[in-house]
């Protein structure tokens, strides 16, 4: 049957003239859609030429956005202290008093803001060896905002270690949660550059932003921890912890990135949680015996006077302050000497 | 639809079926080989039979019973993570694979834990035959699936495609060399196995996959301004903060794309020609007390039971009871009735009073495996010499093992877990830092290819973390608690538990090459006291500032070769600091310190 075609067809060939004859021309609509077809080709060539042509190579690297942050702080509240520091075993007490002093939480949080707090969760430790926020402090300070009118209190932190299994073992998981807070845990698509006009080492830096869309009030809560290279980590170095990238980098000039810190975040106010600190072997610790009780809780809305009052009162050092501290003052982002701002220490229950 | 007769038996038939039947005849009559049976009445069966069985039939059943057990094993693969964990048994499917109990069984003498309720998977093995491959297996309903999207035969094509070929021999040949290397101490038939190979697939592939498609959608969902929110919980490892990575990934992607490729030219090509637990429980199906009949009296040898035949077992002559996987489409497909799953149905013809025979093929079972004597020798002298031909690799030979195979905290001492590692990477897959790796060939030979390494350069052992001892069925890593880990409380006298032991490299560490400020490395270091100390010293650099330098240096007492100094070092490419084998504590002769502390 097929091979019958074939044959048919052969023949169909041998006896037609290889001249065109006019009833094998195209119709006047073949030829008009043959010729459109064509002519749109050639157009959409020339458009994509238009539209790719890139003749140094620049045009197709990736193009970065970068964002910056809003300043959380508020004017402070007449008759507001800088520090407010608290004494004694009641967190929720504690935290009241210390906030109080330094304007009280009706001041810093209205109805229906969203509120960041940024706890430390570096490590994937016991809340007892020291390394991390007290999750106890954590969860008072989430009912207080909470019980202040915050519509949404979010907790976030990008930890050196596996981000799940630090959240859960330092406690702070289920402390947030159980106290109505919403973790947030980095993820790649977490970051975004963050400019940071004036900063010395991050002027852009990857950071974890994710958190931050739609942010009112950004509140840090850092333990007290002892760090060889920069002596003390507390409520600056704190931010760190926002950071993405290459940020094992940073220790080649640790002092001015930490005061790079201070510049890039003006939080609404720290709380130095010196419930626990950590003496010795910072900032990881891992032994029971490297923490010593502080009971006290520090409330600011200068870091950096929460700081130097962390560095000489909670861990009992007697020597220079730690340089980033004075490299923060030289740069006008807050006072070191704790003793000449006004502040108000009380022992609470 | 029905089975082409006009009735309503419901059964999805070849729609065809009479015009096939028809066209055989006519094959048959031009070649004349064979006489041509009269064309039976059309008589259905089926159709009498009550509407539920009509409903509920059996191959319907089986559907069912795979998509359970292959949704089963996506949820356990995507609960093998910290968060998710919560108790539920994540490498059941594992564990319930007799191969890998027996095979451990016979490498080590002993059955590990949970491993023996594979026991309860042998028991409707010797009933019922082959059903573990088309009633249970994930990866041959993965084949299974696949064969049935990708065949787009005539249905003449189908008959003969499913027919019985010599080649799937070779399963009973790989299981023979596989055991027999378990008996030598080596365990290879995680190579192959089927649970292994799709555990290690998932691991190290589809999973990694689908989280950069779902960051990927975050990204752009969150780019538009919409609500990115019931994405994340998709992803396989939520909280990494960075994409997960594996030592040739591409390899294994490649590998099992080949082997639903060759779904194409072999319907379930694996399931019929290459899978050992396949080849495993078709031998022992030899002994099952059922298997699918065919009723002489019945059959017209038209051959349309080969139409959707799983396993290729000959059900249109004499069954090979060891390849069929009792799918029960023969049964569905004949047009006659004369298939049944039957008890200790009669091998021979019998003479039957009332009815005549109609077939030609007067045979109704094969028993054993398709596999003579000469090549049952040829398996085993293959196994034999593999033996030495892995052992005598440098790589796994104490005198010359590689720096970098470090094995997860709870292994065992190497020639141990080379007799009890399966390769199906489970502990990869639950590993929270990325940080257990897929060996490559370079690091244990062929013997250790996929045991899991780990890379410090990719991750850290993070020290409060024991997952991977608890999702490992074979023991290969032990079970251990935290406090045996890091040699707490009752295991305070053989000290914590080291992987290795962490070095530096002087020349690219930045504090003593480079007159630059670091120390990452002891900031990270979780032991307490701090296994990196710190010379601190002042000097003048070369532009005649005055910096002050901790230079580390080890203290391998305390090390315990976790390797984080490794993974945050800022010399990422080749780190100033870096673990290595020498030192841990599994094996005493790969121990560096003459005395290492106790606490």
């Amino acid at each position: 049957m097929a091979d019958d075609l074939k044959a048919q067809a052969r023949r169909h060939n041998a006896q037609t003239p290889r001249e065109r004859r006019p009833e094998d021309w195209p119709t006047r609509r073949d030829f008009l859609i043959r010729l459109g077809t064509t002519a749109a080709l050639a157009a959409g060539a020339g458009f994509l030429w238009r539209a790719l042509h890139d003749p140094t190579g620049e045009r197709g690297k990736p193009k970065v956005p970068t964002l910056r942050l809003k300043n959380y702080s508020l004017t402070p509240a007449p008759g507001a202290k800088t520090l407010g520091i608290a004494h004694g075993e009641n967190h929720d007490a504690m935290l009241r008093m210390a906030i109080g002093a330094i304007g009280g939480i009706e001041h810093f949080i209205q109805k229906g803001d969203v509120v960041l707090i940024k706890p430390n969760v570096a490590f994937d430790r016991s809340p007892k060896l020291g390394a991390t926020t007290n999750p106890e402090v954590l969860a008072a300070l989430i009912r207080l905002v909470r019980a202040a009118g915050a519509a949404e209190v979010r907790v976030a932190d990008n930890p050196i270690e596996s981000p799940e299994s630090c959240f859960a073992k330092t406690g702070i998981a289920d402390a947030a949660r159980s106290a109505g807070a919403k973790l947030y845990l980095p993820a790649p698509s977490s970051f975004e550059m963050l400019e940071v006009p004036g900063a010395k080492l991050i002027a852009r830096w990857p950071f974890f932003y994710a958190p931050f869309r739609g942010v009112d009030k950004v509140i840090g809560i850092a333990p007290v921890k002892d760090h060889n290279l920069c002596h003390a980590s507390m409520t600056t170095k704190n931010w760190y912890g926002l950071l993405g990238g290459r940020r094992n980098q940073f220790h080649q000039d640790i002092h001015n990135i930490v005061a790079d810190l201070a510049l890039m975040m003006k939080p609404t106010f720290v709380i130095l949680d010196g419930s626990r600190v950590l003496m010795k072997s910072g900032p990881t610790g891992g032994d029971l015996s490297d923490v010593a009780p502080g009971r006290t809780l520090v409330a600011a809305t200068d870091q950096i006077a929460a700081d130097a009052f962390g560095f000489s009162q909670l861990l009992g050092r007697s020597g220079d302050l730690p340089q980033y501290l004075i490299n923060a003052r030289d740069r006008g982002l807050g006072n070191p000497d704790w003793r000449s701002v006004a502040w108000q220490e009380e022992q609470v229950g | 639809m029905s089975c082409g007769r006009n009735c309503d038996c419901g059964k999805p038939k070849i729609r065809d079926a009479n015009a096939a039947f028809d066209l055989l005849n006519r094959l048959k009559s031009e070649t004349g080989s064979v006489p041509v049976p009269a064309k039976p009445q059309s008589v259905c069966r089926a159709g009498n039979a009550p509407w539920w069985m009509r409903l509920f039939r059996i191959t319907r059943i089986r559907v069912i019973a795979q998509a359970f057990f292959f949704v089963l094993f996506l949820f356990f693969c995507f609960t093998t993570w910290f968060s998710r964990m919560k108790g539920y048994p994540v490498s059941l499917i594992l564990e319930v694979d007799p191969l890998v109990a027996v095979a451990t069984a016979i490498s080590t003498h002993t059955v590990y834990r949970h491993l023996i309720w594979s026991l309860w998977l042998l028991v409707p093995t010797l009933l019922l035959g082959r059903w573990f491959c088309n009633w249970m297996c994930p990866y041959g309903t993965l084949h299974q699936f696949t064969s049935w999207l990708f065949n787009t035969r005539r249905n003449i094509d189908k008959l003969a495609i499913n027919r019985y070929r010599s080649i799937f021999q070779l399963k009973y040949i790989i299981l023979i060399i596989f055991l027999v290397l378990a008996g030598f101490g080596a365990l290879q038939i995680g190579l192959l196995d089927p649970i292994c190979l799709m555990y290690r697939t998932m691991a190290t592939t589809v999973e990694p996959a689908t989280d950069l498609t779902v960051d990927k959608t975050v990204q752009a969902l969150e780019a538009h301004g919409l609500n990115a929110g019931w994405v994340r919980p998709i992803a396989h490892a939520p909280g990494a903060p960075q994409q997960r990575i594996f030592y040739a990934a591409w390899f294994i992607g490649a590998m099992i794309m080949a082997l639903v490729g060759m779904n194409l030219i072999i319907p379930r090509f694996f399931c019929r020609v290459l899978c050992p637990l396949g080849a495993f429980l078709g031998w022992l199906s030899r002994f099952s007390l059922w298997r699918i009949d065919r009723d002489l009296t019945r059959c017209t040898d038209c051959n349309l039971c080969l139409a959707h035949c799983e396993g290729a077992s000959d059900p249109q002559a004499a069954l090979r009871k060891s390849e069929c996987f009792v799918c029960f489409n023969c049964i569905d497909d004949c047009p006659e009735d004369a298939l049944a799953f039957r008890f200790l149905p009669v091998t021979h013809q019998l003479p039957a009073p009332e009815r005549a025979v109609i077939s030609q093929i007067p045979a109704t079972e094969v028993g054993w495996p398709d596999l003579n004597r000469r090549r049952w020798i040829l398996a085993i002298f293959t196994g034999v010499l593999a033996y030495p031909f892995l052992r005598l690799s440098a790589a796994v030979n104490p005198r010359a093992f590689n720096k970098k195979v470090i094995r997860p905290p709870g292994s065992v001492a190497e020639p141990e877990f080379l007799e009890r590692c399966i390769k199906c990477d489970q502990c990869i897959n639950v590993c929270p830092t990325n940080v257990l790796q897929p060996a490559k060939l370079e690091h244990a030979g062929l013997e250790g290819w996929w045991t899991p390494v780990m890379d410090m350069t990719i991750g850290f052992c993070q020290l409060n973390c024991t997952l991977c001892s608890e999702v490992c069925p074979t023991g290969a890593i032990q079970k251990i608690s935290i406090e045996k880990k890091l040699g707490l409380g009752q295991f305070a006298p053989d000290g914590p538990i080291r992987l290795g032991t962490a070095f530096f490299n002087q020349g690219r560490c930045l504090p003593w090459a480079m007159e630059t400020p670091c120390v990452v490395c002891e900031e990270v270091c979780p032991v307490s006291p701090k296994a990196i100390g710190t010379y601190d010293v002042q000097i003048k650099r070369w532009d005649g500032t005055v910096v002050t330098l901790n230079r580390p240096y080890m203290r391998p007492e305390l090390c315990i070769g976790c390797g984080i100094c490794q993974h945050e070092c800022p010399v990422i490419d080749d780190p100033a600091v870096y673990v290595t084998a020498v030192g841990e504590s599994r094996s005493k002769d790969r121990s560096l310190l003459l005395r290492s502390r106790q606490i």
